[in-house]
């Protein structure tokens, strides 16, 4: 099968890879390019710890192809902090310990920065609802709720 | 060992502090590393086969089209997994279970597998494998399972623990019995009999990280294994045994574990992966798919119960007898074992039975599901105290006060307790403002009690001393909620210094000795326990140094608040040490300062809860909503109470998945019909409300701290909670779980035909 | 001289005995005379039988001694998640 070449940006860094055309944005950014922080929990869409932003829009990263981010610019969790400067929603999940195991968690930070970008005042109820395709086995999802209510509050002030 | 594990009453510093975790910033930036998150030079991707047949006898298997296959390194069957288990038979099983050796014996069953340079010549590769099956009839559900005529899953099982030896085979592989008293002369002097039976459908714990691990196996009999577990030294043992490797020689790194809750206690895949990398001669990667991680790592029992409860008048249990069956899947457990000796802990009871069945199906091989068999268990005793109250017209929690165990009280699973909890949960409930929050129309209110074990274990802990003053704790037992934190806090408080002063890492088994896995609550019960023992040890060693400095008697120098204090009046001009002073000397005092830990942490508290909910339904389509959730549990004594209420709400949060939505659906085919996220439904985040906490602290006498465990408990109350809060809600007892909305409706026709 | 109870599917293989007068000191020789009286107990022993001593349930710890007037209680070892 011949490799398709895609020229995409990825936080905000050009980037070149050679992919199969029937590869996945998931498989491309995990195997070839080394950025394991999004997580593949079920390869359907149904769990969202592959959640990346392209183009300021929310996406499973397993639902996309690897050929699609051609001229596109792809958010992933490995560029949410600004070098050492945690973004607040990743600050608040750590002191709100919004994760246990965290496997899910970047894939909610992700997604609520998505939410936050479009709806910086949620109501628990948006945020419940605006989170609910990602999944969380360990927390119950009270602590994720405070994390991204307490986050809002502070990026509002900032 | 001169360790005195008994709880000393002693005032904290850390203990009981909300720091922040140690492993956060890599879990939110992304860089942790879980299972699927390593890689190997040279590594090629391994892919199982599965059984499409619930049941069928392997006639043969013809491999060699995907051996020609280019990239294909190895294909391998049962064969290149010889049996080396020696009359082991539950080893047996997990070596049949990860390859299928004569049968397939559920939809699922790995029966050959392949590694190559890319998963998609993987994939390709398993399309040429030839599997020649008999089929036969299948049985996947407990009853029908349990019944003479059913198809035979093993001719070779024999029911155990009957008075007789049974001249039939059978898929009952054990009968237990607990209990005390005579329930005939109690059920005799009740004036009120309930008897109910149950159903429960089987549910899978539902971690989001699939079984995923990098196997690496040398010519010279040397292995290394990257995997997500909760037991890596288990992991070790298992693999080590079935794969004819020396233990020692086999290196097992423990990933973060992205969840487990008892999926990730035995070995699945593993082995399939040392035995593809050692046939190829190169390292391999394995990593299930959800669909494998559904149809073929372990779900917990499927369960039918019946029940029967008698009380007097003025509210007073005289006999409780429960008949239990659980399915194991096609390999023996002790799964309803354990729900006939939980089933009636909650309470003190002069006369009870308890009886269990296990019961082979053609389903996965049963696992692990926090608190195991438990919450089953008690969703069909809770269900039915709650009848009983409304029969007696007693008030259902005035009615478990009134019964509720005590110290002193015989268990139903035998013992007498020590101090427990489930007083104190009941008595908090009551008096909780929850319990008095008005209802709206269609909107019940149920409540329910829990009770769990709580185990302890084989633990090993290193704690190391920097030369600048800083300290390295290595424990053993896996991670799985943020015992770093706690472990970090412990060492804190023993040594006298400040949490930021530590690091806590999970060691790999060739660094630390054995350690049991991290279930039954154990994470921070037994590993704080042995942490305290390390730095105890520490300690001796600090004194004996500061004691070097000073040129003083050892017997003279007390450790106090992180510092070493000469003792006595004559040492008034000598300030005290601090670790750090200690350590900067440590290379001219006798060298590298370390406190060491190798114990069997006994005495394990047990753990009782309460829970409170509320719920509306829609009586037109039988939908439901959790309006209000409480959790009331014990913890002995909250470490870090931020990740005990992790815990608290973690656990009921599963257990309400449990109760309304998830379930195993098989098709007559004896095929798993959804198994997938989509499909097999948990709770996401608009299905749920806020879970509000109370947590109590009832000392555990057996640790220096008061530490029980809180890992379990808090999946046991939901099922029973939810169930009394629905049957509140639409006047009908709700006896199958889970209340999904057909068998809401089907409840409500059935009482409006009467 | 210690009393020790036997649990409903352990009393099958001791003589369908619940209570059991055992002279034992400590975990190892109560576990030793159990079998030597019992044979068909030996192999519940190898998979593991945990030990409850006023309440408190201890593993099979052969060293762990036997109070004379404490409640001795045989279980099965368990699983957990």
């Amino acid at each position: 099968m011949a490799g398709v070449a895609v020229s995409t940006t990825i936080n905000g860094d050009a980037v070149e890879y050679l992919c199969q055309p029937d590869e996945t944005l998931l498989e491309v950014l995990r195997d070839r390019l080394g950025l394991t922080g999004a997580k593949e929990g079920c390869g359907t869409g149904d769990c969202g710890a592959c959640s990346v932003i392209v183009d300021g829009r929310l996406v499973c990263s397993c639902l996309v192809l690897g050929a699609e981010a051609e001229g596109r610019k792809v958010e992933t969790i490995e560029g949410m902090a600004h070098g050492d400067q945690l973004h607040p929603l990743q600050q608040k999940f750590i002191e709100h310990a919004a994760l246990q195991c965290g496997i899910c968690t970047p894939g909610f930070l992700i997604a609520a920065k998505d939410l936050l970008a479009k709806n910086p005042s949620p109501t628990e109820e948006e945020i419940r609802f605006g989170l609910a395709g990602n999944l969380c086995r360990c927390t119950g999802y009270d602590k994720i709720v405070r994390a991204v209510q307490d986050a809002a509050n502070v990026m509002k002030g900032a | 060992m001169n360790f005195d594990p008994r709880f000393t009453g002693r005032k904290f510093s850390s203990v009981g502090t909300r720091p922040l975790r140690p492993d956060g910033i890599d879990k939110v930036t992304g860089r942790a590393r879980y299972g699927a998150d390593f890689n190997m030079a040279g590594q090629l991707v391994g892919r199982i086969l599965r059984s499409p047949h619930a049941h069928a006898v392997i006639k043969s298997i013809d491999t060699s089209k995907a051996e020609k296959l280019a990239g294909v390194k190895a294909v391998i069957t049962a064969k290149d997994l010889p049996d080396l288990t020696d009359g082991d038979a539950a080893m047996y099983d997990i070596l049949d279970n990860s390859m299928a050796r004569k049968k397939a014996l559920y939809d699922g069953h790995a029966v050959a597998a392949v590694a190559a340079i890319d998963a998609r010549i993987a994939r390709q590769a398993l399309k040429l494998i030839e599997v020649d099956y008999e089929v036969l009839p299948h049985v996947t559900d407990v009853d029908e399972a349990a019944h003479h005529h059913a198809p035979l899953i093993n001719d070779q099982v024999f029911t155990e623990g009957l008075e007789e030896k049974p001249a039939k085979p059978s898929n009952i592989t054990k009968r237990t019995q607990f209990g005390h008293g005579d329930v005939h002369k109690g059920f005799a002097e009740a004036d009120f009999v309930i008897e109910r039976s149950f159903k429960t459908e089987q549910t899978h714990q539902g971690y989001i990280e699939p079984h995923a691990c990098v196997a690496s196996v040398n010519p010279d009999g040397t292995a290394d294994l990257w995997v997500c577990t909760q037991g890596h030294f288990v992991y070790r043992q298992h693999c080590a045994q079935l794969l004819g490797l020396e233990a020692s020689k086999l290196r097992v790194t423990s990933s973060e574990i992205g969840g487990g809750f008892g999926g990730k206690t035995h070995v699945w895949a593993e082995p399939v992966a040392l035995a593809l990398s050692r046939k190829a001669g190169r390292p391999v990667k394995l990593v299930m798919t959800r669909d494998e991680v559904f149809r073929a790592s372990g779900p917990t029992s499927a369960t039918s119960i019946d029940v029967r409860i008698g009380a007097k008048k003025d509210g007073t249990i005289t006999a409780a007898e429960a008949t239990l069956r659980y399915s194991c899947g096609p390999y023996a457990g002790s799964w309803a074992e354990i729900g006939a000796m939980t089933a009636f802990a909650c309470y003190k009871l002069e006369n009870v039975k308890t009886v269990g069945f296990e019961v082979l199906v053609n389903r996965p091989k049963t696992a692990a599901y926090r608190a195991p068999s438990a919450p089953m268990a008690a969703f069909a005793v809770e269900s039915s105290i709650d009848e009983l109250a409304r029969e007696i017209g007693m008030d259902a929690v005035d009615f478990r006060i009134k019964n509720a165990a005590q110290e002193g009280t015989r268990a139903s699973y035998g013992p007498v307790y020590g101090p427990i909890g489930i007083g104190p949960t009941l008595e908090a409930v009551k008096k909780h403002p929850h319990m008095k929050a008005p209802l709206k129309a269609n909107q019940g209110r149920g409540m329910a009690c829990g009770f769990w074990f709580n185990f302890g274990g084989q633990t090993c802990v290193d704690l190391n001393i920097g030369m600048d003053g800083s300290v390295s704790l290595a424990v053993g037992t896996v991670d799985v909620g943020g015992s770093r934190a706690s472990l970090s806090l412990v060492a804190a408080e023993e040594l006298g210094i400040d949490y930021s002063q530590l690091k806590a890492i999970v060691a790999d088994t060739s660094s630390l000795g054995y350690n049991d896995m991290t279930d039954g609550s154990r994470g921070t019960f037994s590993s704080s326990m042995a942490t305290i023992s390390a730095a105890r040890n520490a300690i001796l060693i600090l004194r004996d140094r500061a004691a070097q400095m000073w040129d003083i008697p050892v017997e003279d120098v007390v450790w106090e608040k992180g510092h070493a204090i000469a003792k006595g009046e004559k040492y008034g001009n000598l300030s005290p040490l601090s670790l750090k002073d200690i350590a900067a000397k440590s290379g001219t005092t006798g060298g590298p300062i370390a406190g060491h830990s190798e114990l069997v942490a006994d005495g394990a508290g047990v753990s009782f809860a309460t829970h409170i909910c509320d719920i509306e339904v829609d009586p037109e389509t039988g939908a439901t909503r959790v309006i209000r959730y409480t959790v009331v549990q014990d913890a002995g004594k909250a470490v870090h109470p931020t990740y005990v209420e992790g815990q608290y709400q973690g656990g009921a949060a599963q257990g309400i998945g449990w109760a309304l939505n998830e379930e195993y659906i098989y098709g007559k085919d004896g095929r798993l019909q959804n198994a997938g996220f989509l499909d097999y439904r948990i709770p996401v985040c608009s299905d749920l409300p806020m879970i509000d906490t109370q947590i109590l602290e009832i000392p555990n006498p057996n640790h220096p701290y008061g530490v029980r465990g809180v890992g379990e408990t808090s999946i046991v109350p939901p099922l029973a909670a939810i169930a009394n809060a629905v049957s509140n809600a639409v006047g009908v007892r709700m006896t199958h779980i889970p209340m999904s909305p057909p068998r809401i409706l089907a409840a409500l026709d059935a009482e409006r035909e009467g | 001289m210690v009393e020790v109870t036997l649990w409903g599917s352990l009393s099958t293989v001791a003589g369908g005995k619940a209570k059991h007068d055992i002279e034992a000191k400590d975990i190892r020789e109560l576990f030793r005379k159990l079998a030597e009286q019992y044979p068909g107990i030996e192999p519940w022993i190898d998979r593991g039988i945990a030990v409850a001593i006023d309440g408190t349930i201890y593993r099979d710890t052969w060293s762990k001694e036997l109070p004379e007037d404490a409640e001795i209680f045989l279980l099965p070892r368990l699983a957990g998640g």
